[in-house]
């Protein structure tokens, strides 16, 4: 470090040669493989010519839809880097005993399960979520696109920065060593000095700014965008959840904002918020900080909630089984996940009465949820059920749910907690109810909504196989680590002593080796179905015989999604207008009113993740330089008026022509 | 038993831990009275209504009142009963809480008349998570122990926890469930150990490099035993002042089990309040001079006085003294009344 | 759009499943919901902030309090400066209505001449507290006053920033109605910042000198 010049860090802050980690060669061989795929990539893309459809086609677009698939892509390449995280913990955990080291080092190990869990939460299941609501809710309420085009567009590029962020931290610098909800005083200035707490705070900052907007946006759309008719008790149950998932967001990211920006004065400015001395108050940020973070977990399942009550009245052909009470029981649940944050913290030393009524509230979250499982249950009495890939997923999720949900209540008894709390049970019980739940639920609405984003059916052969590793595969990673918890393990360990636990481990380290599997599986499944795209074609636009609107225009959906906006006269409208029926209008069609695709989002969006890139490294000029700039294009972009265009009638009746022609053939 | 191959939650050694396990199985078992039945039914209907076995149909089938009263009921009906046990069960169970019996045969109080139970109250162990150890402080034997707690059988353990820099949390399954231990602050346990033997203790909550090997060992002993340790530790053990603490606290990892005597009877308060360097002031004094409205426009030089977490990331070199406003006008008997636990903060 | 629900026209029992006659949709009507609803989270970031100063706005770390170093008479001043441009901004409002541009422009200026006032009135008072040594990095307290304070300073300041560029857009364009939206948006931030002012004065301020 005192070799290089006054000169160095004026220009370079305090990045230098020795923050690379070529001495690490995991790190090297990573940064190898991805530095040639991603030429490779280049390449492809430049030899294809494919820069400026990519551009004009996709980064610029204001396509809800289009954004929603780039959402689902980010999910699946940070899934990859999450994913590989994990098995890295299983190995280390599988081998360190008796001695053994394992082959990662407390300070890359520590990064590793921190990363793990950033990048699972905010950059895996949040993009999933998003897209999915991007996607399919317009379409499901007979609107041409959500409230704020561009605003969508500029959310899905600050979401992609702080993934950058994260992804940079792996070959320039570290990432946090703190654990995910970074605790101070370890995560202060004094106890983590390095640049690894600031990639995570800009890297959270920034994606959190674009998941904001977001539920702004989507709020917004579901309230004032509804197709005529469809009052709030006609609105499909995916999209009730999301306008819960997205009030939400909107009333907890800016919690997250401020508490992260706290954070980041304590470590900047020297402010004493979170540190022992001076008066500062540590445990204010654990509260503030699951104020956020107990909400963001019905943030993530509110929306699987959704697809999942899609998913079954679809494939049991049959009206939900009690949508009121679903509706009610998604409200309630809304509320109360605001009220039981303290349980993430019982063992701070709160009075009973606190830690009592704080379990208590958690315990009432089940009734509602029990509810639902109840009246997905009662969608199945009396159905007439296809197992196509969601309603397996759907079964799966219903039996796995319910044990996590079990083992939820277990740790919501303060006194049970306190035995419990930071154990590999707790880690057990979350992965349960978040891969049992939120990730069984995404690909659940990837199988069911694929045909519709595409015009072809994914294939089923490699689905299913995908589906029983990862089943298969989750009951035999995690159940162990119930077993390894009620041994008193507890989470975050780098290394062992008793041998006799080892092969607890091993059985999870083949659990994640099948979820592997799984994963893989799904890759192979989307490339067969892409290759096989003739024989999968749904050339109907609505192959699951589906109830609700977005089932009633073409797949994919032309740029208008719906040529005349729809009219809705009952829940599951879709189904409603078939059985009614309802004539697909040819003639008369007018020109239709759209957003233009912009540049702005991404221009701003890459301003402020290169701001963030260079606060992370003290590189104050590039920070000033970049944060004028994206102001400067933010104001730019404010001087453009001319936002918006016509589609002409010829264009949609020629649209809808060949749709004709399509729906004739099948 | 230090290892354990069996579920030390299971089967626990710590009448506190034993309740809780009680608790856990109780909760459990309430809650299968309903998953059993929904787990059995999904598997049913998904069979029963399968599209090929062409059982009943009735698409519009979609609401049922009675039906509706029934799923919202009994789920509210088991969370009536787990929450009232709960409520009950945090009470009795707080770990602030004295011990109201010594295990379930036996109260406390009779515990406190038989013969061989010291008359006075409960055995009082002050514990400092340090960077990465474990420190136990003797109060009323003036001696200390590293990464090695041991406590008489069927007496009533008071713990009260603080640590050096970090979160951590105090975690002996085989005893009782676990509590933070926070810098300038204090949480305690109250807990009691029913057979001896050697048990596994550590921290539970993640606090860095060197958090994996932060385990000590846990020892129930019978008087006897204590007795004995007491007085080995009290002859062999090296001393514990001020100075001597200072460089314990810096970090270091897997410190081999110590013994302390001499160990200065307001150390744990000086390491409370974030002043065993003489040259800080006690977070204590401080705090009374907040309430009394701080120090004015005078005490803004005192800073230097009050930094704690940048002076110990230094390594705890103690500094020399120096003078600051405090020291004039703090009265002299703030010590018990700083209340500096938790759970005021709480 | 939800509202036409009612009008659906229902003739002699076959049901319309569309719409053949779109009204104009522009997205103003979302706009404004929309900005309401990130007004509400910026309200959460302040909540924050205050939840923040109320628990450590007595930590004085053995150093200065409110009481030491608020300067009330500023702080009132620049309150009513605060307020003024508030009243300023509602007048710009009613000459926008009745389409006075320049009417409109002229109270634009004032209210923006208000918030300088405002900003530099504030700026000098953190000047003159760090000159003395009460620097944010002081105690827990000043880090928390200084924090929820220049945060509000800061948004007044992007307001202002905002100002201006609405000043040129609509100097540029006239009053078209994308530019009516905007102004309608910038006055609701306008007037929440009042409404945050008004919590720090009372709430920081005027307890804090009251202990």
């Amino acid at each position: 470090m005192t070799s290089y010049p006054e000169w160095w860090k004026l220009v370079f802050g305090r990045f230098t040669f020795e923050a690379l980690p070529l001495h690490e060669p995991i790190l090297v061989a990573t940064f190898a493989v991805v530095v040639l795929g991603g030429l490779a990539l280049l390449v492809l893309i430049t030899r294809m010519k494919a820069w400026g459809y990519l551009w004009n086609e996709w980064f610029t677009s204001v396509d809800h839809k289009k954004i929603g698939i780039m959402y689902m892509i980010l999910g699946v390449i940070m899934l990859l880097r999450g994913f590989a995280d994990a098995l890295m913990m299983r190995g280390q955990q599988a081998i360190a005993f008796a001695g053994s080291e394992g082959y990662l080092p407390p300070h890359h190990y520590d990064q590793i399960f921190t990363a793990h869990g950033v990048i699972m939460i905010f950059f895996v299941a949040m993009p999933f979520v998003t897209g999915l609501m991007n996607f399919v809710v317009p379409l499901q309420i007979g609107a041409r696109d959500v409230a704020f085009p561009f605003l969508n567009n500029f959310s899905f590029w600050m979401t992609v920065g702080g993934a950058v962020l994260v992804m940079a931290s792996l070959f320039i610098g570290e990432f946090a060593k703190t654990g995910w909800l970074a605790y101070p005083p370890l995560s202060g200035a004094a106890y983590s000095p390095g640049v690894g707490m600031d990639y995570y705070l800009w890297a959270l900052q920034i994606a959190g700014v674009g998941t904001t907007l977001s539920g702004v946006n989507l709020v917004a759309t579901i309230i004032k965008m509804r197709a005529p008719g469809m009052d709030m008790m006609k609105m499909p149950v995916f999209t009730w959840t999301s306008l819960c998932t997205n009030v939400l967001i909107v009333a907890t990211f800016p919690i997250l904002a401020a508490t992260l920006a706290l954070l980041t004065l304590d470590r900047y400015v020297g402010t004493n918020f979170f540190t022992n001395d001076l008066g500062g108050n540590p445990m204010m940020y654990v509260n503030l900080i699951w104020i956020w973070g107990h909400p963001e977990v019905y943030i993530l399942i509110l929306p699987a909630f959704g697809i999942f009550s899609e998913v079954a009245s679809t494939f049991c052909g049959k009206r939900l089984f009690g949508y009121a009470s679903m509706v009610y029981a998604t409200v309630v649940i809304t509320i109360l996940s605001y009220l039981v944050w303290l349980h993430h913290f019982f063992t701070m030393g709160s009075g009973a009465s606190v830690n009592s009524f704080f379990g208590i509230t958690t315990m009432i979250i089940s009734i509602p949820t029990g509810a639902k499982i109840f009246n997905w249950l009662f969608t199945m009495y009396r159905g007439r059920i296809r197992f196509e890939l969601p309603m397996m997923w759907l079964i799966a999720f219903m039996l796995t749910f319910v044990i996590g949900g079990m083992t939820g209540v277990m740790l919501a008894v303060p006194p049970a907690d306190f035995v419990l709390h930071n154990s590999l049970f707790l880690v057990a019980h979350f992965h349960n109810v978040i891969i049992g739940g939120v990730v069984f639920g995404i690909f659940a609405g990837i199988a069911y909504w694929f045909p519709k984003a595409f015009g072809f059916k994914l294939d089923p052969f490699w689905g299913k196989l995908s589906f029983w590793f990862w089943v298969v595969g989750f009951y035999v990673a995690f159940m162990p680590l119930y077993v390894l918890g009620l041994m008193g393990v507890t989470r975050r360990l780098n290394r062992f002593e008793d041998p006799s636990l080892q092969i607890w481990f091993v059985i999870a380290a083949i659990g994640a080796v099948l979820i592997l599997f799984g994963i893989l599986c799904f890759l192979i499944q989307i490339a067969v179905s892409i290759i096989h795209r003739d024989a999968l074609r749904d050339t109907t636009g609505d192959p699951w015989d589906g109830r609700t609107l977005e089932w009633s225009t073409s797949s994919p959906p032309p740029d208008y999604n719906f040529a005349f906006t729809p009219v809705i006269h009952d829940h599951d409208s879709w189904s409603d207008m078939k059985k009614r029926g309802y004539q697909r209008p040819l003639a008369g069609f007018r020109p239709i009113h759209m957003p233009r695709n912009t540049g702005a989002g991404v221009v701003i969006a890459g301003f402020a993740t290169l701001c963030g890139f260079a606060l992370i490294w003290h590189v104050w000029w590039l920070a000033a330089l970049t944060f004028v700039g994206a102001v400067a294009s933010v104001i730019t972009h404010s001087f453009n008026y001319d936002r918006d265009f016509h589609i002409p009638a010829e264009t949609v009746l020629r649209e809808e022509d060949s749709r004709s022609k399509l729906l004739a053939r099948a | 038993m230090l290892g354990g191959c069996q579920m030390v939650l299971l089967a626990p050694s710590g009448d506190v831990a034993v309740q809780q396990r009680n608790l856990l199985l109780t909760s459990t078992a309430l809650m299968l009275l309903i998953i059993v039945p929904v787990m059995a039914l999904t598997v049913f209907f998904a069979w029963r209504y399968r599209a090929s076995a062409n059982a009943t149909y009735d698409p519009d089938w979609h609401h049922s009142l009675p039906l509706e009263v029934v799923i919202w009921a009994v789920p509210l009906l088991i969370i009536i009963v787990i929450g009232a046990i709960t409520w009950m069960a945090t009470h009795l169970l707080d770990p602030y809480r004295p011990l109201g019996r010594i295990s379930a045969a036996k109260p406390a109080a009779a515990a406190r008349m038989s013969e061989n139970a010291p008359p006075q109250g409960p055995l009082v162990i002050q514990v400092v998570a340090l960077d990465w150890k474990w420190l136990f402080l003797y109060p009323e034997q003036g001696i200390a122990s590293l990464n090695e707690v041991v406590a008489p059988v069927d007496q009533p353990i008071e713990f009260r926890i603080t640590s050096s820099t970090v979160m951590n949390s105090l975690f002996i399954p085989a005893l009782a469930g676990q509590i933070y231990a926070m810098p300038g602050m204090q949480t305690k346990l109250n807990a009691v150990i029913n057979h001896p033997g050697d048990f596994e203790g550590f921290s539970a909550n993640y606090s860095g490099a060197g958090f994996s090997d932060m385990r000590f060992r846990f020892r129930g002993v019978d008087r006897q035993g204590f007795e004995a340790w007491t007085r080995a530790t009290r002859e062999k053990g090296g001393p514990l002042g001020r100075e001597e603490y200072l460089v314990l606290e810096r970090p270091s990892e897997r410190e081999p089990t110590r013994q302390f005597r001499d160990v200065a009877p307001d150390l744990f308060q000086a390491i409370l309040n974030m002043c065993v360097d003489r040259a800080k002031m006690c977070a204590r004094d401080m705090m009374a001079m907040d309430a009394r409205g701080g120090g004015g426009k005078e005490g803004i030089s005192t800073v230097m006085a009050l930094e704690y977490d940048k002076s110990i990331r230094r390594g705890g070199q103690p500094i020399p003294p120096r003078s600051f406003v405090t020291a004039i006008c703090t009265p002299a008997d703030v010590y018990g009344t700083a209340g500096l636990t938790a759970r005021v903060a709480n | 759009m939800a509202k036409a629900a009612a009008q659906v026209p229902v003739s002699n029992g076959a049901p319309t499943f569309y719409v053949t006659e779109e009204e104009h949709e522009h997205s103003g009507g979302s706009t404004m919901l929309g900005f309401w609803i990130y007004l509400m989270s910026d309200c959460l970031v302040f909540a924050v902030l205050f939840a923040t100063f109320g628990v450590l706005g007595r930590n004085y770390a053995a150093g200065p309090s409110g009481a030491d170093l608020f300067d009330l008479r500023l702080v009132a001043v620049n309150t009513g400066l605060l307020l003024l441009s508030s009243i300023t901004y509602g007048f710009a409002m009613l000459a926008m209505e009745k389409g006075r541009q320049a009417a409109m422009q002229g109270w634009l200026v004032v209210t923006g001449l208000f918030g300088l006032g405002f900003i530099a009135i504030e700026l000098y008072e953190f000047a003159h507290m760090i000159h003395e040594g009460a620097t944010p990095m002081r105690s827990a307290f000043l880090s928390s006053f200084f924090t929820l304070v220049s945060t509000h300073g800061l948004h007044v300041t992007f307001g202002l920033i905002w100002l201006v560029v609405l000043m040129r857009q609509v100097a540029r364009r006239g009053l078209i109605e994308a530019n009516r939206r905007r102004l309608m948006c910038l006055s609701m931030f306008w007037h929440f910042l009042d409404i945050v002012w008004i919590g720090v004065f009372s709430f920081v301020y005027l307890m804090g000198v009251l202990k």
